[in-house]
């Protein structure tokens, strides 16, 4: 029977924490598009298609839209203007995508954005690519020439449905305005059903001049999309039985968990099973970072016993996970001992990296239920694994290789130490977004996610710029919680011109620019790889002998002030708690603080790119030693 | 070279061509021929799909291919359990002296001739893919002036269909 130490050991049916299921609560994502899809609405006859389609938005129960006017969609902003949709009028299409990506990553609901035809459409590729890698439901509306000017290289005329083909789950160019209640209605399906994506519509200016008649609901019209929601019994079993039988388990979670709402239930699992959780990337907040039983974060930059855990796992049970590149390090030599268990909504991504002992299709939500319930049989029959030994060994190496970082030989501030405080200060009740690089992987190491929900990033395609539209969407989305943009000053200077929106739309983002002068994780890597040769990695000023000048190219305090924020500075360790809490203080106005760190900090642990697992390094030139006969 | 005959029944829509071809392009599968065409229902379309299924896993390459919305069904035609054919024109050089043996090897494999001319013979021939092969074997040291060869078409032997009643067995969506 079960001996595992008193604080991983099982609980008998362990409620759900009250926040997690008050943060699922608030997730109602796939319902609420479902209840809009099926509700009657008060037919209209003689509109134009641009009514039809916003008259289709309203129905479909949008909130927002983030978006840019021009020539061919200009239609649809008339009727937008008398709808009770808002329309947040954002200053490049690239943030009204974000922000679409960063509302439904906070809300779970559907994000939408709106732009012109050619450039407008094109600025969305980015985004949408985003969504795409990292399962985002959002739908984009964009304007197209006439249709007898399409395919005549007519004045902003671009493919943009053929250009999104690859990057969205979906996609429909409109051709007939009766069509337009429809088509809405079928990419708010597809958007946030199965696996979640983005879903683009296009319709040219004509079509939405067009007269024609609204009705609603429509009938969706996918004779091929059936996703498979409800897990095959069988499989669950097999998987109760392989998990039961383990030694060595570690519960191996994924953003799937989160676009589920299936943390109560991973809470259940994880009680039941006594397992070791890793969340992923894509996964912090999962599972509060708080329990005893969260090893943390796996990957690239994952802390040793998360990554260790599952190269000595012998059952790996992956929910809502993708054994991606970042996760695996080298395919060839990850977790060799592990058979796996791998449930997943998407079944091509069942097999895809890595074989499947056990797989499973199905919500996440569902099978996680389905999983414990066939558990309780296997405890009932006394066939529960004893941990202790695997407990020992992970709790051995969680004391030997913990998270942790050195402050700056010359002085400087450490920009761990900020986002570390950052999470403190601002607390496990707000929403974190950050940019791409050695900033956002401090902010997933280093702040302690303990809801989903609350951590938003760009792990898939890993999109430089996401941090302050995203935060904007979050922000707009849920009013009442605090937002931070955790960014880089590489980052920053991507896409922070939509400060001036969350200026004058009223939506007071906070912003902590981790400023080390430098693309850091490049500069990272060029350390380590290419000898030191920063070729094109600093972003300071600098004389003609390299050395940089004292002068600050853009003072961020400055900018952010002429974007109609507040801008705060600060350059040593004393004051980080200060001003942290001067911006927590101001909520009329969005606030950018400039944090002036080292640029010499870098992020660890750290498997090097194509490496096994087996060769973290826990720091520079550090390798743990794991005492193999252990386990 | 492993080959597997897919047989997809799609949505006839604008631009599934497009996103089929580009979905084997972007995941790097092989196609080895790919034909599409009407079916007896107008509102689908068939594309009879010939894969390399050593550039990737045939499981992943039909996995990938269900989750394009307008992929209605997938069945793998096994070559003993389908009729698969080809369709191949190509014209030969046939002078008078030669000509005979040119007709002659038409005879043998069945071939139609739908062009005549003093100098060159256009044949028509339909079969196996390997048929095909040995005709142009026999046609090469004659002289091929020129040649347009289709990809697979191919239907599943028996009673059942793929859209019908008594339907044959997909592909698996799930795992």
């Amino acid at each position: 029977m079960t001996t595992t130490p008193s604080e991983h050991a099982p609980q008998e049916g362990a409620a759900p924490q009250a926040a997690t299921r008050e943060a699922a609560a608030s997730l109602t994502g796939v319902e609420t598009t479902a209840r809009q899809l099926a509700a009657a609405v008060e037919p209209a006859t003689g509109i134009t298609g641009a009514e039809s389609l916003v008259r289709s938005l309203e129905a479909v129960g949008v909130e927002v839209i983030f978006g840019i006017p021009g020539g061919a969609i200009l239609p649809a902003y008339d009727p937008l203007f008398d709808s009770k949709v808002r329309h947040v009028l954002v200053r490049h299409e690239q943030g009204a995508g974000h922000a679409a990506t960063g509302y439904a990553q906070a809300t779970g609901r559907v994000g939408v954005c709106m732009a012109t035809s050619g450039p407008g459409a094109t600025n969305l590729v980015t985004p949408l690519a985003d969504a795409h890698m990292d399962s985002v439901p959002i739908v984009a509306i964009t304007g197209q020439v006439p249709s007898r000017s399409i395919g005549t290289d007519a004045f902003q005329e671009a493919d943009i449905r053929g250009i999104t083909m690859p990057v969205t789950k979906h996609n429909f160019l409109v051709t007939d305005a009766a069509e337009i209640p429809q088509r809405i209605a079928e990419a708010f399906h597809l958007a946030a059903t199965g696996r979640p994506g983005p879903v683009l519509v296009d319709i040219p200016k004509d079509v939405l001049q067009a007269t024609t008649d609204f009705s609603w609901p429509p009938r969706l019209d996918l004779p091929g999309y059936k996703p498979t929601t409800r897990p095959h019994g069988k499989q669950v079993r097999e998987a109760a039985a392989l998990i039961a039988a383990a030694r060595r388990p570690v519960l191996y979670v994924g953003g799937g968990v989160i676009k589920a709402q299936a943390s109560a239930e991973l809470a259940e699992l994880a009680a039941l099973t006594g397992a070791p959780v890793v969340t992923t990337l894509m996964a912090r907040g999962a599972f509060p970072d708080s329990h005893p039983q969260n090893l943390g974060m796996p990957g690239m930059h994952g802390n040793v016993t998360a990554v260790t855990a599952l190269q000595k796992a012998d059952v790996l049970v992956a929910l809502g996970a993708r054994f991606d590149d970042r996760v695996t390090g080298d395919l060839a030599s990850f977790a060799p001992d592990a058979l796996v268990v791998h449930a997943d909504i998407d079944p091509a991504e069942i097999g895809k990296n890595r074989r499947a002992d056990v797989p499973i299709v199905g919500d996440a939500k569902e099978t996680i239920s389905q999983l414990s319930e066939a558990l309780r049989g296997e405890r009932e029959a006394g066939r529960m694994p004893d941990l202790t030994a695997w407990w020992a060994q992970l709790d051995d190496w969680r004391e030997r290789y913990p998270l942790g970082y050195d402050w700056p030989e010359d002085g400087s501030l450490s920009p761990q130490y900020v986002i570390e405080r950052l999470g403190v200060i601002a607390g496990p009740d707000a929403i974190y977004a950050a940019g791409v690089g050695q900033h956002q992987m401090w902010a997933a190491q280093f702040v302690k996610y303990e809801k989903p929900g609350s951590w938003l990033n760009s792990g898939g395609l890993g999109t430089m710029g996401y941090a302050v539209p995203a935060a904007m969407g979050a922000k707009y989305g849920r009013p009442e919680t605090t937002v931070w943009a955790i960014d880089g000053d590489g980052c920053f200077q991507m896409t922070n011109q939509e400060l001036a929106t969350c200026a004058i739309e009223g939506i007071p983002v906070k912003v902590a620019v981790i400023n080390n002068g430098n693309l850091g994780m490049v500069r990272q890597w060029q350390t380590l790889f290419y000898e030191g040769r920063y070729s094109n990695t600093r972003l300071h000023a600098r004389d003609a002998d390299g050395k940089p000048k004292p002068v600050r190219i853009p003072d961020f305090v400055a900018l952010a002030e002429a974007l109609g924020c507040v801008g705060l500075r600060c350059e040593s360790k004393d004051d980080v708690d200060a001003v942290i809490e001067k911006a927590m203080a101001i909520n009329d106005a969005p606030v950018v603080i400039d944090f002036v760190v080292g640029h010499d900090a870098m992020v660890w642990p750290m498997v090097a790119a194509g490496a096994s697992n087996d060769d973290i390094l826990a720091a520079r030139d550090v390798r743990p030693v794991f005492g193999e006969g252990q386990v | 070279m492993t080959r597997h005959t897919l047989s997809v029944l799609v949505e006839n829509k604008s631009g599934v061509l497009a996103r089929v071809s580009a979905l084997f392009s972007r995941r790097a599968f092989n196609i080895e021929s790919l034909a599409v065409g009407p079916t007896e229902n107008p509102d689908l379309s068939r594309m009879t799909i010939v894969v390399d299924a050593e550039s990737a896993p045939l499981e992943q390459i039909t996995k990938q291919l269900n989750k394009l919305i307008e992929v209605i069904k997938i069945v793998e035609l096994d070559s003993g359990a389908a009729v698969q054919r080809e369709l191949l024109m190509v014209k030969v050089r046939a002078p008078m002296a030669e000509r005979t043996q040119v007709l002659q090897t038409a005879e043998l494999f069945r071939a139609r001739v739908v062009d005549v001319n003093p100098e060159t013979v256009t044949l028509e021939a339909t079969g196996t893919p390997d048929k095909l092969q040995a005709l142009l074997a026999v046609l090469a040291p004659l002289g091929i002036k020129e040649m347009a060869q289709s990809g697979t078409v191919a239907l599943g032997r028996g009673p059942r269909s793929m859209s019908g009643a008594g339907t044959l067995r997909p592909v698996e969506r799930t795992a």
